[in-house]
């Protein structure tokens, strides 16, 4: 494999100064992805700055009563945390729908938000794809794509985002903090990923060269009823091919508020705004529930192996919505 | 020398459940596989695969990547040794694959085409990477659905291409009760947890290799026969092996160490990577299959048609033979097998666990069990109304058929008798319940093997036999066979295997080596027993006996000698999102004397898991426009983790060969036939769908709808 460098980062500037605007340098994370997209040359960087040692390792309340999670927590950790599993329970079973024990001890809040996509045209050097090496076709539309996205997609690029973490934190309204040389910013996340268009290459809307310092969870009462579901094809250690993260406050058999979102459909988290907007005020039952689900699948453009996929996320929202139905209920 | 054959005898240790010999060795690391033993001056290759699918190489272009820090050399077909491949070996004609960088032709993706040979693995890797190889592309074919014009008739390693006899559409027209169903399989790959490794070296004049594989002697003979060597002058050296699975046999990366070795004069490692073993170390064609049953308002057979389509490449000839399966299972007045192939641009398929029967038994199987529905008969009571007396093809007598027992057996430990046959009506929360069972066979056989047995001076004793222990214990087993026929303790017996120079021997594969070797370790052992007898010490250099079984087993009578077994399933559905999970499995096998409980029991249930895996999970897909496999790693073909794997129990009924001296028939493959069928019928007896298409994908069970 192609030699690389290697420094150490004590710190969020210090990090910053060694990546010092290369483009051929790469922050490392728990490394989950990105060594082993090293390892089959799909990523060839030249240098990496572990950040793993940077002091972003803490999930502390906000002023507001939301949460505020560093970079550099993770997986694991996030998942175990108590603040996390009371208020925002979906965001606790998601990180545990996904990788292994031993991948979840390694992987980072940061990292996740950045892994690339799993499809296996991108995955293999020896095929073409838009997405690594722009122009050079999308084999997976008329080849295999039983796994790739119904919404969002487009001509040049029709695969999936595969973070779990990223459903829920798409249904909580999460905002990411970076940190570049001029200052900082924030990115609402439904803001963070960029449209596919026919730059299926440009991932996320960050500065060049910008480093994910953390990321906030606004105050949700809502998120203490939530839930994630995922479908995958086996039972463990695998991407999903439908989840939904899911929260619900329902009072007098009315839906006060109601957060959706979808994995496994699109490149990037789905919020399910359409379907939050056809439910809120109505009636809390399955038939509604199914409801909202199509409004929002209407705009699925599926192809021809992965229509199920309109199925399988619409039968999710009334499976979930209806289990947080029956237990705020109760 | 003499060889018993006088039946089975009361043994100590045969039965007695042994932890693996080299067990130790192997949780602490101590055991050293092929691409970790060290030798200095180790130079390293890594392959070059083709990138397009069928053309050929128009120039590789080395000039750059010769200058890349490390690098030795690079060959190609423009420069490397030349083999030869007009020769018989022990399987046939060899799979003109292994004969890398010998003319410019490319027939598959992933074809060898240059190996980049660098002081270090990572500089021959970048190297290699590196290296840019033009290529004029033509049009191909690897599109495998169905019919196909080309396809032909072929007979399988274990018989026949067709079978027949009597009047298929008379009898089929004649039936109360028809079954005719299309089923298929996919292209599926042996994922041996250890990678293909191989390091080649002369030393004195002798080529040595040190590799991992499921037979030394055999792979020295092809190297001999490769290289247009004196076979004395090859020496093959396997001693721990992480999973073969049939795919172990010589492969491109022993070939292309031995070139670069010849050419460099020094040591030269190749290991494949596990994207390379995709397309270079075999896989199993994926089938379609067509079962016509007509029965009998009691469900007796009055017709039984199976035919199996598979897959080959187009430089070398493989059946998988899943019509075979029917030639012993059942009989009918008439009864007309045939298996058949089409050759297309893809790599050459090869022996994996059941060749044959793994798929085969997965469309017999589900077309029983359609059949029981049909005909409203249990289907277990069904196979044991169409128990066979005699071979359904040979007409010979069975060595032992002990497949009702393992029902009788299964079912009394699984709780069949409660069972309602009606489906979809069991409902836990969001799942629906099912149960099911199948059949399973697999044939038992043994071939000519030597073995030395030595009385050592200080009281213990060593066997020598070229045996490979793939992770099945065998190492172990011949331990516990060999103390018996000594009329010693364990531990005063060493085996020693995996190496070439302790001459020929059957190798690891089509369920024979530990029955094979058994009985030459048997039979070295007895004899050296009654020489001791005579004997009035031990000298310095101990005392040796050799045993050759070729002349025992050619006065075998011929017989249909077969293990069976019923596999049982039960499996929940949620047919909102397709999930399937198995809930229980149990095997119950009739499968000769087993000579180690413990790692027989682990080598049923890994087979039986490796069904749940077949049913479920397990399907390499072949992209039809780039010609290559989609998702060629282990995050994108999917094997069963261990969340997927429920209780597995795994037992068997007596069932002693009558004719092997330590009474085994063989138990290597048998756990994975008929696994998936029993899943499959129980997918159908929790939601009342048939899926007759394997992996049962959610995408699937969603798209077959609840009630299909």
């Amino acid at each position: 494999m192609k030699e690389f460098g290697y420094e150490r980062a004590a710190d969020v500037s210090g990090a910053l100064a060694l990546l010092d605007g290369d483009p051929d340098a790469r922050f490392l994370g728990g490394g989950t992805n990105l060594v082993d997209l090293m390892k089959t040359g799909v990523e060839r960087p030249g240098r990496l700055v572990d950040v793993r040692e940077l002091p972003l390792d803490r999930i502390e309340a906000t002023e507001d009563g939301g949460l505020r999670i560093g970079a550099t927590v993770t997986n694991s950790d996030l998942a175990a945390h108590p603040d996390v599993r009371r208020s925002y329970p979906a965001l606790s079973q998601a990180v545990l729908a996904g990788a292994s024990g031993q991948l979840r001890n390694v992987a980072t809040v940061g990292g996740n938000l950045l892994q690339r996509t799993r499809c296996g045209y991108f995955a293999d050097v020896a095929a073409p794809c838009n997405k690594r090496v722009p122009g050079s076709g999308c084999p997976a539309i008329e080849g295999e794509h039983h796994n790739h996205a119904i919404l969002g997609a487009s001509d040049h690029c029709v695969a999936t985002h595969p973070s779990d973490l990223g459903v829920a934190l798409t249904a909580f309204g999460a905002v990411v903090s970076y940190e570049t040389p001029d200052g900082p910013g924030r990115l609402p996340f439904t803001e963070f990923y960029l449209p596919v268009g026919d730059t299926p290459h440009r991932e996320t809307a960050l500065p060049p060269g910008a480093l994910i310092t953390g990321v906030t969870l606004p105050a949700a009462p809502v998120a203490a009823n939530s839930r994630y579901r995922k479908v995958r094809e086996r039972a463990s250690y695998a991407f999903a091919i439908g989840s939904v993260a899911a929260a619900l406050d329902v009072r007098d058999g009315v839906v006060h508020e109601v957060r959706l979102a979808f994995g496994a459909v699109a490149s990037r988290p789905w919020r399910a705004h359409t379907a939050e907007q056809a439910l809120t005020g109505g009636p809390a039952d399955a038939g509604a529930f199914a409801a909202a689900a199509d409004a929002e699948l209407a705009a699925a453009r599926p192809l021809p192996h992965n229509a199920y996929k309109v199925t399988l996320t619409r039968n999710l929202v009334v499976a979930v919505l209806s289990e947080l139905a029956e237990e705020a209920t109760r | 020398m003499t060889t018993t054959t006088t039946g089975t005898r009361v043994t100590k240790a045969v039965g007695t459940a042994h932890a693996r010999v080299e067990g130790r060795d192997k949780v602490t690391g101590a055991a050293r596989y092929a691409g970790e033993v060290p030798f200095a001056g180790l130079a390293y290759g890594w392959m070059v695969l083709s990138t397009i699918t069928r053309g050929r190489v128009r120039s590789v272009e080395t000039g750059a990547v010769l200058e890349m820090p490390g690098v030795l050399t690079v060959l190609h077909h423009g420069n490397a040794p030349r083999v030869d491949i007009d020769y018989v070996g022990m399987l046939g004609v060899p799979d003109p694959t292994v004969a890398v960088f010998q003319h410019d032709r490319v027939p598959h993706a992933g074809w060898p085409v240059a190996l980049v040979v660098a002081e270090t693995s990572e500089q021959a890797r970048e190297a290699a990477e590196a290296l840019v190889v033009h290529y004029e592309e033509e049009p191909h074919d690897v599109t495998f659905a169905g019919e196909h014009p080309d396809a032909y008739t072929m007979p399988g390693p274990g018989g026949p291409a067709v079978t027949g006899k009597g009047d298929l559409e008379a009898e089929l027209a004649a039936s109360a009760v028809v079954v005719d169903a299309e089923y298929s399989t996919p292209e599926e790959h042996h994922n041996s947890m250890e990678p293909h490794a191989a390091t080649a070296l002369w030393d004195g004049g002798r080529l040595e290799v040190v590799d991992s594989n499921q037979g030394t002697v055999w792979v020295a003979n092809e190297l001999a026969n490769l290289f247009s060597l004196d076979p004395a002058s090859v020496r093959v050296r396997s001693e721990h092996v992480g999973g073969g699975f049939g795919s172990k046999g010589v492969r491109a990366h022993q070939v292309a160490a031995v070139m670069a070795a010849t050419v460099l004069s020094r040591p030269v490692r190749v290991v494949m990577t596990r994207r390379q073993l995709f397309s270079l170390a075999g896989h199993r064609s994926p089938t379609t299959q067509r079962v016509r049953l007509g029965a009998d308002a009691e469900g007796r057979l009055r017709a039984l048609e199976h035919s199996c389509l598979s897959r080959t490449s187009t430089v070398y000839e493989f059946i998988e033979s899943g019509a075979g399966v029917a030639r012993v299972m059942y009989d009918a007045p008439a009864h007309h097998t045939a298996n058949r192939v089409v050759r297309l641009d893809v790599p050459s398929p090869t022996y994996m666990r059941a060749p044959g029967e793994a798929p085969g038994s997965f469309a017999l199987e589900s077309a029983l069990d359609e059949l029981a529905e049909k005909c409203g008969i249990d289907p277990i009571e069904l196979r044991v109304r169409n128990e066979p007396e005699r071979g359904p093809v040979s007409g010979l007598p069975f060595s032992t058929r002990s497949l009702p027992a393992c029902f009788r057996e299964g079912a009394r430990r699984f709780g069949w008798a409660d069972r309602d046959p009606r489906p979809g009506l069991r409902r836990e929360g969001r799942w629906l319940l099912g149960t099911g069972t199948a059949a399973a066979s697999f044939g038992a056989g043994a071939m000519p093997s030597t073995a030395a047995a030595t009385a050592e001076a200080d009281g213990t004793f060593t066997v020598r036999i070229s045996a490979a222990d793939i992770g099945t214990g065998a190492r172990t087993a011949l331990t516990l066979v060999a103390a018996d026929a000594l009329q010693v303790p364990t531990d005063r017996v060493r085996v020693r295997i995996g190496d070439s120079d302790f001459g020929p021997a059957m190798i690891a594969g089509g369920s024979m080596g530990t029955r094979s070797w058994a009985w030459a370790v048997t039979a070295a052992a007895e004899e050296l027993r009654e020489r001791l007898a005579l004997s009035d010490g031990i000298p310095p250099e101990g005392i040796t006996v050799r045993s050759d079984t070729t002349e025992a087993l050619g006065a075998l009578a011929q017989t249909e000698r077969h293990s069976f077994g019923a596999q049982f399933a039960e499996v929940a559905v949620d047919v909102a999102t397709g999930e399937v999970r198995v809930r229980r499995m149990l095997g119950i096998f009739a499968a000769g004397r087993i000579v180690n409980p413990l790692t027989a029991r682990g080598q049923f249930t890994g087979g039986m898991i490796w069904g749940i895996s077949m049913a479920l999970h397990e399907e390499a897909v072949r992209d039809r426009n780039t010609g290559a496999l989609y998702g060629a790693d282990l995050a994108g073909y999917h094997v069963a983790t261990n969340a997927d794997v429920p209780l597995v129990e795994a037992d068997w009924v007596d069932d002693p060969d009558p004719d092997d001296p330590v009474g085994i028939k063989g138990i290597g493959e048998i756990g994975i036939v008929g696994a998936a069928a029993a899943i499959a019928n129980a997918v159908w007896h929790a939601t009342g769908v048939r899926h007759r298409s394997l992996p049962i994908r959610p995408d699937r069970v969603l798209t077959a709808g609840p009630h299909a």
